[in-house]
């Protein structure tokens, strides 16, 4: 497995990688951590003429803990995520959805922004985002501006981000005290895709439920949520199952997965509840 | 240390010979990064050759085109069928007794299939390269089930076509291979029909593959100047690989050198000769230079090696107390596009005829159907001897399946049907002599162990709770006891393409009492360069770290059939001993003429010959080797050297007793090995910490296999496993730890009684782990389920048994 | 496609050359450098037998371009050796438990459990088995890989508390 070839960039700051953006149009791509990208290179699934390396650009990282907002740089890492106790204490879903990606490999050198913003129904922080209600930075040739990450999915692979924006950072709002968060992912082995995963945070008269790799995008549905807000969890789950729309694949055929579907969301909803006290 | 005060135990245990658990003298290199694997391998001017393979499954190839690739800058050659052909190498014999081609010649029969073979400067202007060859194909109708490929008019093989006889007796189909029966049809039906109780089901074990961590890959140079052919590979057996290629290339065999180097895993699959190989020989005889080959992991899971895909529909007859009166199976074989099938001739179905397990059944028969699909070739033998796992998995799914019927705990049943210790050696109904066992030792050694009759009573108690509605998890106890049949093997039945499947050692003592061994196997992790050591060091009393160990050179190595189906320790494990004994017998006349004694009055002592009767009165064998070369012995010619080559008188029979308590969720299908239990007897130990790493590593293939592993096709010819986010290897997370256990039952015919062990504990295991599902699912009323067990799977199992409101 | 002047730190020593950007750094470490202890194993970051450490991160070294890595400093299993020439910690406790059989796994494993220690010196069976999911092994069904690594930490914090 050996990619074509390709120019490689590793521009200095946002304004100078959107410019390579420009200049090569359909041509160019920009590269994160890169393994989601760089095994369909390898594949010969995805070939460029140049590839836009966004590891030199200090602006995209860092993360930022508020007291109402989170802000993640969009080349945080996993690991960085994983090991940094403030966002823990702020947004400790982020954490525990973090570990149940991929492997400690991969966690080194995947980012956020790469794993949201690629658009691959796999993932597990769109639907993480989209739960959270957060909003992704975009900035692109003709300046920023955001979107809410559930606005953000338009079909597998297909985002709100046109393809000469840049997204550079994530705002989270955090929750409140007395709001359980969890998530629940079923897969084949450590490291898989998701069969199904949930995300759900509960209390206080608030809920938000969003799925992952049940459809081509990630899943959040306003009907279930309003429906676990009201302590309906039967009517949350009914709402969510009708929302996805799973496909037969290796991890099983459609009827197993919404199944699945609906025992990921009512543990996530247990657990959520419980630790909302 | 001085000789006279140790104790002839401290002597011993200072040789690290057989039993004693000592350190592997290959991890210094691994450890360090220092292996030298194929791809390792870099020489003067050396290219890289990269296929272009088929995208579909059944085709026909219309044109192919070179012009772009071999325009691109550093392309030296392409090759196709056409180039091939001139020389007789577009096809190649199989080990099964077809032929398969090495470049697609105007059809490809499965996807993956290899149409070109470029050869370029580097790997990546090769794999541009192979992008720019354009195929044209014509597609045909894909069959993908060996069922239908039996009734179907859609002719695979056209170059068999009009054949009715194969290389296994007559084919009944134009997609038919052979038909192989073994045991009494008549009587074995006639006995069905007349039982007081009939099991009968069909017993899926799915197509999967070995998988290693290195993929299969060779590099050929050919020396215009010396004419010398030197072949370096992934060879599990490299003297036969230098045969076929003498005789399918024409190069005389003493001008080929085929070196295996290190082997990251073989597993079975790299047993076979696959195109690669051959196309690496001929770029390099047409290039004059260097050609490496080495697979990527999608083209190793598409192409090279697939095993099992066995539907083996069963029936078993017992009387109402259980005692098993006849079995019948007929298989249904699915062998892909070409038979390449990895048995001994003789055994177009290897030793599926082993499938009377441990049992003491009188009666049985069995038919093997072996069918064309479009799929990849291969067969080989998986972590097992010879379909050996096929026939442990069918006769322990038919023991549980009759157990159900007969409402019977399913371990007593097997007691009662044990071959008993005094039936030894025993006859089978489908042909073997089983050397030695103690069946019912072990059997209640792990039943105990696992306290049987406490797992039973949570079950019950577990059943109840799930009633209650207390509880989703099911709990689940597999139970299997196998036999297998390994050290292939005697040469009067046993030869793979005519060569008889003897083994060799050669021994040379140095001077100053160090030596160095060579054999015909080679490890791929066994850890034959401590382990043979240690049986020369307990035969001649030479340390075992003063003895290298060498293989894998046919240059220097004497000939051999090389290490797959657990054949090393019962086939070359025997010519060490044998060729040891032979020094032995020569150190003894020199050592009695050293003490001026007579032949017949020194006698062997651990490390040395001493004066009967008088043990102070001795000569180490150091001393011996010194004077073998120093000394002018009447009647002895100098030096002290031996060779053996080894010609077993019987398969070895190792047997095992394995136990699996596992915890199935019923509503994701997950499940969760809580306890793994494994008893092997694979006679005598050579070196326990070995065996205890075999069996855990088997046991984890099995978990595999049993519990997600497969080669899936979609109805096209796809392969919907190809890369390993779907082919299922199981990590350090998913995997348990395992306890180890042991009884020793020595073969009787062996030098040093030993069986082999490296593939029982994937035999056993895989059964285990199935019954563990099965069982889990028994209660609730489950019989027979297929494999691989996988969430999805498991969750139908409970779906179908109403298990989800 | 034109070539790249190619900067690092490999096992302590600065090692330069010319490489295509698309290079993967598995074949910069292997075909250039040769150093041939990381090893291709799947080539879809799924078995980390090509694991290397890179600025003190465990990284799949196959699925990583060598341009991305331009100027890092980079350790293979080949570094974890003493300077004296005999085996590591981890290295001597995968011979002392056995975990490994063929060695193709090993360099991958040991660079990574190289990291896991230093980020977690006392681990447990449990914080093991997750911090090497990462990486397949065929052979030995991880038990002694496990054991190895859990002895690796036990004589590293004797080490360390020796030389406090």
């Amino acid at each position: 497995m050996i990619p074509a070839g390709f120019e490689y960039h590793r521009p200095g700051d946002i304004a100078s990688a959107i410019g390579i953006l420009e200049e090569h149009g359909d041509e160019a791509r920009v590269i994160a951590g890169g393994h989601s990208l760089i095994p369909m290179m390898k594949l010969r699934m995805a070939e460029m003429g140049h590839l836009v390396d966004l590891q030199a650009i200090e602006e995209l990282k860092g993360i930022e803990v508020g007291s109402d907002t989170v802000t993640l740089g969009a080349m945080v890492t996993q690991h960085e995520l994983i090991t940094h106790d403030g966002l823990a204490a702020a947004i400790p879903l982020i954490r525990e959805a973090a570990l149940q990606i991929a492997d400690p490999q991969v966690r080194y050198v995947g980012t956020v922004g790469g794993n949201v913003a690629n658009g691959d129904p796999g993932n597990d922080m769109p639907g993480l985002m989209q739960c959270l209600n957060a909003t992704f930075d975009l900035s692109g040739p003709d300046g920023n501006r955001s979107v809410a990450a559930r606005e953000f999915y338009e079909a597998a692979y297909f985002t709100a981000r046109e393809d000469e924006e840049i997204l550079t950072r994530i705002s989270i709002p955090v929750p409140g005290a007395g709001v359980g968060q969890a998530y629940e992912k079923q897969k084949r082995k450590i490291g898989d895709y998701a069969t199904a995963a949930a995300a759900v945070m509960v209390g206080n008269g608030t809920a938000s439920v969003a799925m992952t790799n049940l459809a081509d995008t990630p899943v959040w549905s306003e009907s279930a949520s309003a429906a676990l807000a009201d302590g309906d969890v039967n009517g949350c789950v009914a709402a969510m199952l009708d929302a996805i729309e799973p496909v037969a694949d290796n991890r099983g055929p459609v009827e197993f997965k919404k199944h699945v579907a609906g025992v990921m969301l009512r543990r996530a909803i247990d657990r959520a509840q419980n630790r909302a006290g | 240390m001085n000789d006279q005060t140790l104790t002839p135990e401290e002597r011993a245990a200072n040789l690290k010979g057989m039993g004693s658990s000592r350190k592997r003298v290959e991890d210094v290199r691994f450890t360090q990064g220092k292996g030298n694997y194929v791809d390792d391998i870099k020489l003067d001017g050396m290219l890289f050759g990269d296929f272009v393979r088929s995208p579909y499954a059944h085709a026909r190839v219309v044109s192919v085109n070179k012009e772009a690739a071999l325009a691109l800058p550093g392309v030296i050659a392409v090759l196709t069928a056409e180039d091939l052909s001139p020389l007789g190498l577009h096809w190649m014999p199989t080990l099964a007794g077809d032929k398969q081609m090495v470049l697609a010649d105007g059809k490809v029969l499965f996807q993956g299939q290899e149409v070109a073979f470029v050869v370029a400067e580097d790997r990546y202007i090769a794999a541009d390269a192979a992008e720019l060859v354009e195929v044209e194909y014509e597609e045909l109708p894909v069959l993908t089930d060996p069922f239908e490929a039996l009734k179907s008019d859609v002719v695979l093989r056209e170059d068999l076509e009009g054949q009715t006889e194969g290389a296994h007796g007559p084919r009944k189909h134009h997609n038919h291979i052979f038909t192989w029966e073994q045991g009494d049809k008549d009587a074995t039906e006639a006995i069905l029909a007349e039982a007081d109780v009939v099991a009968e089901e069909m017993v899926y074990y799915h197509r999967t593959h070995p998988c290693p961590l290195e993929t299969c890959g060779s590099v050929a140079s050919m020396d215009k100047v010396t004419g010398k052919l030197t072949l370096y590979g992934t060879f599990q057996a490299p003297h036969a690989i230098r045969t076929v290629v003498s005789l399918i290339s024409g190069i005389a065999e003493h001008n080929i050198r085929v070196i295996s180097p290190d082997i990251g895993g073989g597993f079975g699959n790299k047993v076979g000769a696959y195109a690669g190989y051959v196309c690496s020989v001929v770029a390099s005889i047409v290039t004059g230079k260097p050609v490496k080959w080495v697979e990527d992991r999608m083209e190793n899971l598409m192409s090279t090696a697939f095993a099992r895909d066995y539907w083996m529909q069963g029936k078993i007859a017992a009387t109402k107390d259980g005692k098993i009166t006849g079995l019948w199976c007929h298989t249904t074989a699915d062998h892909g596009g070409f038979d390449a099938c990895a048995d001994p001739t003789k055994f177009p179905a290897g030793f599926m005829n082993i499938c009377t397990g441990s049992y003491d059944i009188p009666t049985a028969y069995l038919a093997v159907d072996g069918v064309y699909t479009n799929k990849a070739p291969g067969g080989v033998a998986y972590r097992c001897s010879f379909r050996v796992t096929e026939a442990a998995y069918f006769i322990e799914r038919m023991i549980e399946v009759l157990a159900i019927k007969l409402n019977m705990d399913a371990a007593e049943l097997r007691r009662i049907n044990f071959i008993k210790a005094d039936q030894f050696p025993y006859q089978s109904a489908l042909g073997w002599e089983y050397d030695s066992g103690d069946y019912h030792t072990a059997w209640d050694k792990a039943l105990k162990a696992v306290d049987y009759e406490g797992l039973r009573a949570e079950q019950a108690q577990r059943v109840e709770e799930f009633k209650a509605g207390k509880t989703r998890k099911l709990l689940g106890i597999g139970l299997t006891h196998f036999t297998e049949i390994v050290g292939a093997g005697p040469v009067k039945n046993c030869d793979i393409l005519g060569l008889g499947m003897f083994d060799s050692c050669e021994i040379r003592i140095h001077p100053t009492g160090s030596a160095i061994a060579r054999l015909g196997t080679i490890s791929q992790g066994q850890g034959h360069a401590t382990t043979f050591a240690q049986i020369i060091a307990s035969e001649i009393g030479l340390p075992a770290d003063d003895i290298t160990l060498e293989e894998g050179d046919t240059d220097t190595a004497p000939y051999g059939l090389g290490t797959y189906g657990s054949r090393s320790t019962p086939v070359a494990g025997a010519a060490t001993a044998m060729a040891a004994r032979k020094i032995r017998a020569k150190a003894q006349m020199i050592a009695a003429y050293l003490l001026e004694v007579h032949d017949d009055d020194v006698e062997w002592d651990v490390d040395r010959f001493a004066v009967k009767g008088a043990p102070e009165r001795f000569k180490t064998m150091k001393e011996i080797a010194f004077a073998a070369y120093n000394q002018a012995i009447p009647g002895l010619e100098p030096g002290l050297e031996a060779v053996s080559y080894y010609d077993p008188p019987n398969m070895t029979y190792p047997f095992g007793a394995y136990i699996c308590v596992m915890e199935i969720d019923v509503d994701t299908g997950e499940w969760d090995v809580r306890k793994f239990y494994a008893l092997d007897d694979c006679g005598t130990r050579i070196n326990p910490m070995i065996i205890d790493g075999q069996v855990h590593g088997g046991v984890t293939e099995a978990l595999a296999i049993a519990m997600g592993q497969e080669i899936a096709y979609d109805e096209m010819g796809n392969v919907k496993t190809g890369t390993l986010m779907d082919f299922f290897l199981p990590t350090a997370w998913e995997t348990p730890n395992y306890i180890t256990d042991y009884t020793v039952t020595p073969s009787p015919h062996h030098p040093i009684g030993a069986k082999g062990v490296g593939e029982s504990p994937n035999v056993g295991g895989v059964p285990c782990f199935s019954n563990a599902v099965h069982d889990a699912f028994r209660p609730f009323g489950l019989v027979q389920s297929h494999m691989p067990h996988d969430h999805w799977r498991i969750w139908k199992i409970a779906n179908g048994l109403g298990m989800h409101g | 496609m034109s070539k790249m002047h190619v900067k690092l730190t490999v096992n302590g020593k600065e090692v330069e050359g010319l490489a295509e950007p698309r290079t993967l750094l598995i074949h910069f470490l292997r075909e250039d450098l040769k150093i041939t202890g990381p090893h291709i194993g799947c080539e879809t970051s799924h078995c980390g037998a090509c694991t290397v450490d890179i600025d003190g991160k465990s990284v799949k070294s196959c699925t990583t371009f060598v341009a991305q890595v331009n100027g890092a400093d980079i350790t293979t299993v080949e570094g974890l050796t003493n300077d004296d020439g005999s085996l590591g910690v981890l290295q001597e406790m995968f011979r002392e438990h056995h975990g490994l059989q063929c060695g193709f796994c090993t360099p991958g494993m040991i660079t990574r459990a190289h990291r896991l220690l230093q980020e977690n010196p006392n681990p447990t069976e449990e914080e093991i088995r997750f911090g090497m999911a990462g990486n397949l092994c065929r052979c030995t069904g991880y038990q002694n890989i496990v054991k190895a690594i859990s002895a690796s930490a036990d004589m590293l914090n004797a080490q360390k508390e020796a030389a406090e």
